[in-house]
C-alpha cells in the first residue's frame, strides 16, 4: 500500500487566518449545546401546537382522577386536591420527557444529525442542546398544572423557598429522566414507535408509586415494596412536603440520588449509541 | 503532490451486504470527482467515511493530509456535507437554518446574521428568508443546504446526490449553483447517478459498481470509451424515416439504428457540430424532424460497456436500508 502523504504545508498556503483545533473545549461545547437547544425553541415558537400536549396532560389528569377518586380517597374532592397535585407535579415530571424521545428520532432520520455530526462540534452538543431545549416542555406543564389547581382551589402551605425547592427538584429528575427518553429515541426503529416504548417504562413507575394514593396499606405486599423502592414515590413526597408539608429529607434526598444515577447510566450509554447508530 | 481527498481501501460490510470491496480515490485541489452510479452501488457510503460520520471496516482516508479516523476533529474544520435528503431542519425558517450552522461554527451571533444574509443572497433565497424550510420547493431545498454548506468557507465540499428527484429546470438551476461553487475554489467530491450530471461538473469521474471503482478517468475519456455521444432524430412523417436514416447516416460517417415504428433513427456521434449540418440537410430534403437532439449515454448504457451487465437498482427500500443511507443494521 501506498503511503498517504503527510498533512505538511497544505492549510498553510490556504491562506487560512486560524490554525486547526485538535480538540473541543468545555466552553465550546457548552456553546453548541446551547446553540442547539435554541433550535428546539426556535422550533416551538414557529409552532406552538407542538406544547398542545404538555398544556392539556394536566387539565385532564387533573380532572380525572379528582373527581374520579377524589372524594372516595380522601372523602373530598378538597382534601384529595392536596394530596393529588403534589403527586402530579411528579408525573407530570415524568410525562414531559416523552415528547424528547420522538422528537429525536424524526431528527435522526431526517439525516439533520449528520449535518450536525459532520460539523467542528462537540459530540455530546446535539443531545444535550436536545435535552436543554426540551425545558420548555416542563415549563409549560407545571404552569398549567399549578395555575389550573389553584383555580380549583389548591393552595401552597409553606413558603417560597420549599415551593420553589419543590419545582427546582423535579426539574432536576426530570432532566434526567430526559436521557431516557433520549435512549429511547436513539434505540427506537422509527419515530412512531418511541411513545410504545416510552409507555411501557413510564407506566409502572408512574401509577405503581404514591402519586394518586398516599397511603400504601390497602396494596399487596409485593406492590408495596415496589412503590416503596420507586424513585417517583420520593419525588412525589418530597414535592408534597415542600408544598403542602411533610416530611421531605430522605425522600429528596433518595430522589436526587436516583437522578444521579439515572444520568451517570443513560448519558454515556446514550453517547455510545449515538456514535453506533446515527 | 498532496490530494485534498484522498482514500485507499475502503471496505465496508453492512450485515451480509458489502457495501465497498476496498476503493481507491483522489483528489486534487480545486477539481470537482463525481461518484457516479446506481443505488446501492456504494457513493454514499464512501461519503460517509470521507465525511467522518462511519467508520470504514478497513482502508484509509485523509482530508488535506488529516486522517478522517485518527483526526475528525481537523478533518470537520475543514469539510462541508450536503445530504441526499437535504438535511435543512424543515421547522426553520432559511435565515435560522444559516445562523444557526453559523454560530455552531463559531461565529458571533452578528456575523452569522451578515453570512446568512449574504448567502441567501448570493442563492437567491433572499425572498424566502423568513419562511420555514418545509415551504420551499425541492430547487430551493437543495439551495438552502448548498449555502449552509458554505457557511465556514470549506475546503472541501462533498455533495450526496445534489439534484437527485428535482425536476429538469430545479437541477438545471442547481447545477449553476454548484458551478458557483467550484469557481470559488473548493475541492468538491459529488456524488450522482446521471452521467450527465458528472459531464456537466466534474473533472474526473470515478464509476462505482458493486462497491468497486470500474472506471476513473475524465469525463471525455470515459465517453469515448463508452461510444461518445448518440445523435437521434425522430422523423415527423414516419413513411420517411428511410430517406432521414440516409441522411443521418452520410453526415454521421456511421449506420444508424432505425425504428419504423416510432420513427426513431439514432446513430453514434462525437462532434456536436454535426448537429446544424443534420439540420441543413433536412432543410433541404424538405424532411421535418419532431425531435433532433445530441444525447450522453445513460448511465445504463455506461455500465454495459464497463462492467458488461446494466446498472442493477435495488429496490429502494433495499437501497436505503444497506447504502444510500450508510447506516444499516
Amino acid at each position: 500500500m501506498t503511503t498517504l502523504q503527510a498533512p505538511a504545508a497544505t492549510i498553510a498556503s490556504t491562506g487560512e487566518s486560524n490554525p486547526l483545533r485538535r480538540r473541543i473545549g468545555a466552553g465550546q461545547a457548552l456553546a453548541n449545546a446551547l446553540t442547539l437547544a435554541w433550535r428546539n425553541v426556535t422550533q416551538l415558537r414557529h409552532s406552538p401546537e407542538k406544547l398542545l400536549d404538555v398544556t392539556l396532560m394536566p387539565i385532564v389528569f387533573v380532572v380525572l382522577f379528582l373527581y374520579v377518586f377524589g372524594a372516595a380517597v380522601s372523602g373530598s374532592t378538597h382534601s384529595y386536591l392536596e394530596l393529588l397535585l403534589p403527586g402530579l407535579v411528579a408525573q407530570m415530571a415524568m410525562f414531559a420527557t416523552m415528547g424528547l424521545g420522538t422528537a429525536l428520532c424524526e431528527d435522526i432520520h431526517k439525516g439533520v444529525f449528520d449535518r450536525f455530526r459532520s460539523l467542528p462540534i462537540a459530540r455530546s452538543a446535539p443531545l444535550v442542546g436536545a435535552v436543554l431545549g426540551d425545558t420548555a416542555r416542563f415549563f409549560v406543564v407545571m404552569v398549567v398544572l399549578t395555575g389550573f389547581g389553584s383555580a380549583l382551589g389548591f393552595r401552597f402551605h409553606t413558603g417560597v423557598l420549599p415551593v420553589l425547592a419543590a419545582f427546582g427538584l423535579a426539574y432536576v429528575f426530570y432532566l434526567a429522566v430526559c436521557w431516557i427518553s433520549v435512549l429511547i429515541g436513539l434505540i427506537a426503529p422509527s419515530p412512531e414507535t418511541v411513545q410504545g416504548i416510552a409507555f411501557i417504562f413510564m407506566m409502572p413507575l408512574v401509577f405503581g408509586s404514591s402519586i394518586l394514593m398516599p397511603s400504601t396499606s390497602t396494596m399487596p405486599g409485593w406492590l408495596q415494596a415496589w412503590v416503596k423502592v420507586n424513585p417517583v414515590t420520593h419525588l412525589a413526597d418530597a414535592v408534597r412536603g415542600l408544598t403542602v408539608g411533610g416530611p421531605v429529607g430522605s425522600h429528596a434526598m433518595y430522589a436526587l440520588a436516583w437522578a444521579a444515577g439515572i444520568v451517570l447510566v443513560s448519558f454515556p450509554l446514550a453517547m455510545r449509541m449515538y456514535r453506533r447508530r446515527v | 503532490m498532496t490530494y485534498m481527498i484522498e482514500a485507499e481501501g475502503l471496505t465496508k460490510r453492512f450485515g451480509s451486504t458489502q457495501a465497498l470491496r476496498g476503493i481507491d480515490l483522489r483528489a486534487e485541489r480545486g477539481s470537482v470527482l463525481a461518484l457516479l452510479g446506481p443505488n446501492g452501488a456504494g457513493k454514499t457510503t464512501a461519503v460517509r467515511m470521507l465525511a467522518t460520520l462511519l467508520k470504514p471496516d478497513a482502508g484509509q482516508a485523509r482530508i488535506c493530509g488529516y486522517d478522517v479516523l485518527a483526526e475528525p476533529v481537523q478533518v470537520r474544520q475543514l469539510i462541508a456535507l450536503t445530504g441526499q435528503f437535504a438535511s435543512v431542519d424543515d421547522e426553520l425558517t432559511g435565515t435560522e437554518n444559516m445562523v444557526m450552522i453559523g454560530r455552531l461554527l463559531g461565529l458571533s451571533r452578528t456575523r452569522a446574521k451578515r453570512r446568512a444574509a449574504e448567502l441567501l443572497d448570493r442563492f437567491e433565497l433572499t425572498e424566502a428568508a423568513g419562511r420555514a424550510a418545509k415551504t420551499y420547493s425541492g430547487g430551493m431545498r437543495r439551495r438552502l443546504d448548498l449555502a449552509a454548506s458554505l457557511i465556514g468557507d470549506p475546503q472541501v465540499l462533498f455533495l450526496d446526490e445534489p439534484t437527485t428527484g428535482l425536476d429538469p429546470r430545479a437541477r438545471s438551476q442547481v447545477w449553476e449553483t454548484i458551478r458557483g461553487v467550484i469557481a470559488g475554489g473548493a475541492t468538491v467530491l459529488l456524488t450522482t447517478q446521471y452521467l450527465e450530471e458528472a459531464d456537466e461538473l466534474a473533472d474526473r469521474i470515478a464509476v462505482i459498481d458493486k462497491g468497486l471503482v470500474v472506471a476513473d478517468d475524465t469525463p471525455a475519456q470515459l465517453k469515448t470509451m463508452t461510444g461518445g455521444q448518440t445523435l437521434i432524430v425522430r422523423a415527423a412523417d414516419r413513411s420517411r424515416v428511410g430517406q432521414l436514416a440516409g441522411i443521418v447516416a452520410s453526415v454521421t460517417d456511421a449506420t444508424p439504428d432505425i425504428s419504423p415504428e416510432t420513427g426513431l433513427v439514432t446513430a453514434p456521434a462525437s462532434d456536436p457540430a454535426l448537429l446544424p449540418a443534420v439540420v441543413r440537410r433536412l432543410d433541404e430534403a424538405g424532411l421535418m424532424a419532431a425531435e433532433l437532439a445530441f444525447r450522453l449515454p445513460s448511465l445504463d448504457e455506461v455500465f454495459l460497456t464497463l462492467t458488461g451487465h446494466h446498472a442493477e437498482n435495488p429496490a429502494d427500500s433495499d437501497e436505503s436500508l444497506i447504502d444510500d443511507d450508510g447506516r444499516a443494521a
